[in-house]
């Protein structure tokens, strides 16, 4: 089949499944996430240009503790391993399987969530306090609301993937495959925001 | 949404709304798409001008007199945010990218046809939501720059809606650049090399890079701001400890390369326009292609050019006075290899020729002033004085506004399948190029003299000067009518333009006019040569 | 052919001598007023003439070759099918390429001669003994040079006004007055908005930033009166937020320095 006929499949068919299109919808995606990683790019800027010549006020607290962001690193590490694995069982039709890893990446996102928010409440620091608090919530919190709707994502390829034959199936990957990407996308700003924001 | 076609039945005219009905629907085609994106972008433009008008109104007197000063301000903001945002950025990438790439790449749409008509569809709202903001508590008045603290000092409604506004122009012009590489890299025909592609595709392949790689810099900075007005952050107020020269760098490093956004499509279409009236190939394709590319480099990397006299440190000045200079290298290589292009042609002079060529002559003045200003020096004299007004309305009216009127009488008989009348069309380019230099020219001497930027009064010694410049930007204002006049005739009684008037190798030019819903009846040509002229007559010989 | 290749040489010598003509004799400046000046206006000198030869060049190419290569009513069929002419390109990439390398050197050596790439920390009077961060600016000179006369002057900016704070003096003035020839050290902050400081007959502006300190110095060398311009859009009365600069004679100066100047407070 050639590329062009696969334009006008597409136009045809949105959800039907074909092969010829996962190929643009994929790359449309990742120049999405480029584009998105480029505003995260920006508020790294903004964060360590603050942070390279507007030193803390005398007595302005910006102190972070490292316990509840390292677990919060591991558990989306597992989670981007676990989503792997739905992605394989999915391939090999079973279908069942595939949705318990995803309800277990979902879960592992959700307490991810729920850490984050345990360690807001517990900082010494709110959002206006001072430069480095406002950028420290935005930066996180922009984060969070990435986990967020990639957690209600999962959810929803995961209900997609109850039965043999649905929407989700082996031969029809794409959902799960551009979840996944997104998935691991916003695990690896969290690396750099975990090295970034706590590390140095 | 009110009526939305399903992409089933896109083959299937009878489903479709019919006529003009269509363009007020939720079409897929890309060419109701880009029709619409023209027409949106139109009306804004006369929004944009009727605003221009009022602000040369109120400088031919020294005084304020003719609307209170924060009005002025708010004008202002307004006039340059609609120029920008809704009308060159939608309509040199929105209107002709949708129209053209399709045909270009030999495809039957887009690669995103959903995305593309919702990338549409956040224009209106925004854009009406921005002029509505005035009626609440005044629109912003900070400029189109918005620079901290003053954006969240001035009131805070009108501020924040026109955040939000610019933040969904942003989505829209995200959504659209990722349809754009997509279609160019993904769509292309089989067969279709590259290095064979229109150099319109060339050129949306490197502004869409630029959309991509800035345009979520300036979301994110906004919302930052946004946050700063709101939720009272300190991340641009100083009196929080913020520091208001960081929003000026992410500010700027979206919005010099918006410039290259405005003006690159339009590289890309003269270069279409060229060839085809002078019945020459495009002189120097490849090095064309990398110029573009040198361009949209350079052009993410000389952001602070527009900072010289803020706080920037000396070693910063220098290296982006070098850098910001450079792009004068392969801009000036596109530049002559259109003269060459022009050189031994059988040249026709008609409307489109004509403002191409007034592109280029206002184009390379423009230019000029620009790489005066790229010098530090030079520009601690002249920064935020009417000299770089009259910079950039040299390239962006001069420059891009000339090749939008340019591609509507070369495109115009494609779209609608009649000619336009050249003799009101050589009428309001003559009128548009008086008005447009006698507007613009005068005002580099009023910025050199001592005139500076966005006020509402000034010294009396400048009122002559100042009232010349009003009546070029009357004279821009009258030169509309006959284009308007020119449209509405032609559409109705226009004289048959038959598929290919122009005899052009584009493929575009090989279907029928209009073209019909999915491009071509058969299959797609295989355009290997799209810019042949010439070729049959030198075999011959 | 070569008739041709003399024509050529004789319209861009024509180009050069009007571009030369119109650089040496129109002038679209402002009197120049500090030591600044003439060094601001030989850069512009040449940045005009330069920018002439290209744009009237390229004026004339594109005039020419429409009128040249029009269509005439009887012919038909296209022109010559000419696709490039590596040699010529490579022309025109490197010949632009030299010319903007040398306007940036050139360019750099002025802004050295202004004052723009010195030094900018500072040892303020007024301010306690640790030099302060001073963000961006102009310094012309080394802080002794002005600590032995009077001339350090507290400029601060506010919605819409220039305050002048003499230190020395310990008085404050909406007009700054300042000696002929010679050097005058200025440190600027906000107290709101972003705003600046421009005296078009000095050639010289700089942003008065809120949060960030920033310096200028100059120095005047003609007697006069002279507006000193807010140029950085801070409000609504933007346009209105103008001050003067006095620059009189060492003796007028003292005159009104002694006037105004009030005695020091005992703390
Ligand atoms: C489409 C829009 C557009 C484009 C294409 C450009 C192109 C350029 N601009 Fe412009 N610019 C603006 C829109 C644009 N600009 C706007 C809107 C502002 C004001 C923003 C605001 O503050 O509100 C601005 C402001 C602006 C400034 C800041 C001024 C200030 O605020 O103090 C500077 C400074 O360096 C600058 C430089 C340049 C340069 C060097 C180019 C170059 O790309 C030009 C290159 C082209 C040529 C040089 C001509 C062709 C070349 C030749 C014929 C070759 C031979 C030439 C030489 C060897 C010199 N521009
Ligand atoms: C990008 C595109 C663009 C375009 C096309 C224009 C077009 C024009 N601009 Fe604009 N301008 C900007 C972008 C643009 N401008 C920007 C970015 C700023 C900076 C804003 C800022 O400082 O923040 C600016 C600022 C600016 C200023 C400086 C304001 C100031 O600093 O105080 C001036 C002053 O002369 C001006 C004038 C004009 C004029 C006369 C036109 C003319 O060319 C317009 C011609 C068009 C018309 C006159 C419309 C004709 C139609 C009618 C009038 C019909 C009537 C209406 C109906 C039928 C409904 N502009
Ligand atoms: Cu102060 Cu403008
Ligand atoms: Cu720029």
């Amino acid at each position: 089949m050639t590329t062009l006929d696969s334009s006008k499949e597409i136009q045809k068919n949105n959800s039907e499944v074909n092969e010829t299109h996962e190929d643009f919808r994929m790359f449309g995606l990742i120049t999405f996430l480029i584009a998105d990683g480029m505003t995260f790019a920006g508020f790294f800027a903004a964060y360590l240009t603050y942070k390279a010549v507007n030193p803390l006020p005398d007595g302005a607290i910006y102190e972070l503790e490292l316990p509840i962001p390292t677990l919060n690193t591991i558990l989306l590490l597992v989670s981007s391993a676990t989503f792997h694995k739905a992605g394989k069982a999915l391939l090999k039709d079973k279908n069942s399987d595939s949705q318990k890893w995803l309800f277990f990446t979902a879960f592992l996102g959700i307490i991810f969530l729920i850490c984050q928010l345990f360690e807001y409440f517990h900082l010494p620091f709110g959002l206006t306090d001072n430069l480095f608090a406002s950028t420290f919530y935005a930066l996180t919190g922009f984060h969070g609301l990435h986990v967020t709707l990639g957690t209600l994502m999962i959810l929803i390829i995961a209900w997609q993937s109850r039965i043999n034959g649905g929407r989700l199936t082996s031969r029809n990957m794409f959902p799960l495959e551009a979840v996944e990407l997104y998935w691991h996308f916003v695990d690896g700003i969290w690396v750099v925001l975990f090295i970034i924001l706590y590390l140095l | 949404m009110t009526i939305s076609i399903d992409p089933q039945k896109t083959n299937n005219e009878s489903l479709q709304p019919k006529g003009w009905l269509r363009y007020f629907s939720f079409s897929l085609d890309h060419k109701v798409i880009g029709i619409q994106y023209l027409v949106c972008g139109f009306l804004f433009y006369l929004i944009g001008g009727t605003l221009a008008s009022a602000i040369r109104i109120e400088l031919a007197s020294p005084m304020s007199d003719f609307m209170p000063r924060d009005v002025y301000n708010q004008v202002l903001t307004l006039h340059g945010t609609i120029m920008i945002f809704l009308w060159i950025v939608p309509v040199v990438n929105g209107a002709f990218g949708n129209y053209l790439i399709p045909f270009y790449v030999g495809a039957r749409d887009m690669a995103f046809p959903r995305l593309n008509a919702v990338a549409f569809w956040l224009i209106p709202p925004s854009g009406l939501m921005l002029v509505a903001s005035y009626f609440v508590e005044g629109a912003a008045q900070a400029g189109w720059t918005a620079y901290p603290p003053l954006s969240i000092t001035t009131p805070q409604s009108g501020q924040i809606i026109w955040i939000l506004s610019v933040l969904l122009l942003g989505g829209s012009s995200i959504f659209g650049g990722i349809n754009f590489i997509a279609t160019i890299i993904k769509l292309r025909r089989p067969g279709l090399k590259l290095m064979q592609l229109p150099m319109y595709c060339w050129a949306m392949l490197g502004t869409s890079l630029l959309v991509v790689l800035s345009t979520p810099v300036l979301a994110g900075t906004l919302i930052l701001l946004s946050f700063d007005i709101i939720a009272n952050t300190g991340f641009f107020n100083p009196v929080l400890g913020g520091n208001v020269v960081v929003y000026q760098h992410l500010f700027w490093f979206y919005s010099h390369p918006a410039v290259y956004i405005m003006v690159l499509p339009a590289f890309g279409l003269v270069s279409e326009i060229l060839p085809v009236h002078a019945r020459k190939p495009l002189f120097g394709y490849t090095t064309m292609v990398f110029s573009i590319m040198g361009i949209v480099v350079l052009g993410l990397v000389v952001w602070a050019h527009h900072m010289f006299t803020s706080g920037t440190p000396p070693w910063m000045r220098l290296f982006f006075t070098i850098a910001t200079a450079f792009i004068a290298v392969p801009t000036g290589i596109k530049f002559f290899n259109w003269v060459a292009t022009l050189w031994g042609g059988k040249i026709s002079i008609n409307s489109a020729m004509l403002f191409s060529c007034g592109f280029i002559i206002n184009f390379v003045f423009g230019g000029i002033t620009g790489v005066a200003l790229a010098q530090v020096p030079f520009d601690i004299h002249v920064h935020d004085t009417y000299f770089v007004v009259a910079h950039f309305h040299y390239i962006v009216y001069g420059g891009t506004v000339f090749i939008i009127f340019s591609s509507i009488y070369h495109w115009f008989p494609k779209v609608i399948g009649k000619m336009l009348n050249e003799k009101l069309g050589i009428l309001h380019f003559i009128i548009t190029f008086i008005g447009f230099n006698l507007c613009f020219a005068p005002q580099h001497w009023l910025g050199l003299n001592g005139m500076p930027r966005r006020v509402a009064e000034y010294d009396p010694q400048f009122q002559f000067v100042n009232q010349i410049s009003s009546l070029g930007a009357l004279l821009m204002a009258i030169s509309t009518i006959p284009f308007l006049i020119n449209v509405f005739l032609s559409v109705r009684n226009g004289k048959n333009a038959g598929d290919n008037p122009w005899n052009a190798l584009t493929p575009e030019w090989l279907t029928s006019s209009p073209p019909p819903v999915e491009n071509w009846e058969g299959e797609a040509p295989l355009v290997e040569e799209p810019y042949g002229y010439g070729k049959e007559i030198s075999e011959q010989k | 052919m070569l008739n041709k290749k003399i024509y050529l040489i004789l319209i861009i010598s024509l180009v050069f001598a009007i571009s030369f003509w119109i650089g040496f004799n129109v002038n679209l400046l402002p009197a120049e007023a500090s030591i600044n000046a003439p060094i601001y206006d030989e850069l512009f000198k040449i940045l005009f003439i330069i920018g002439l030869i290209i744009f009237i060049g390229m004026t004339i190419a594109v005039i020419y070759s429409l009128f040249m290569f029009r269509k005439r009513n009887d012919q038909i069929g296209d022109g010559i099918a000419l696709e490039g002419n590596l040699s010529l390109e490579i022309v025109w990439t490197i010949i632009p390429s030299i010319i903007v390398l040398l306007i940036g050197l050139y360019s750099y050596n002025i802004y050295d001669r202004m004052g723009g790439m010195k030094e900018l920390n500072h040892n303020h009077e007024m301010m306690s003994s640790n030099t302060e961060k001073i963000w961006a600016g102009i310094s012309q000179t080394s802080d002794n040079e002005i600590a032995i006369n009077n001339l350090s002057i507290e400029v601060s900016a506010m919605q819409f006004a220039f305050l002048f704070n003499y230190p020395k003096g310990n008085f404050i003035s909406g007009e700054l007055h300042v000696p002929v020839d010679q050097k005058v050290s200025m440190r600027m902050e906000s107290k709101d908005v972003i705003h600046a400081f421009w005296v078009p007959e000095f050639r010289i502006k700089q942003d008065i930033i809120p949060g960030q300190p920033t310096i200028l110095n100059f120095t005047p060398t003609k007697v006069g009166k002279y507006p000193i311009i807010c140029a950085e859009l801070c409000g609504p009365y933007h346009g209105g937020m103008r001050a003067s600069i006095i620059v009189e004679e060492e003796s007028d100066y003292n005159e009104w320095f002694n006037k105004n100047k009030k005695p020091e407070v005992n703390l």
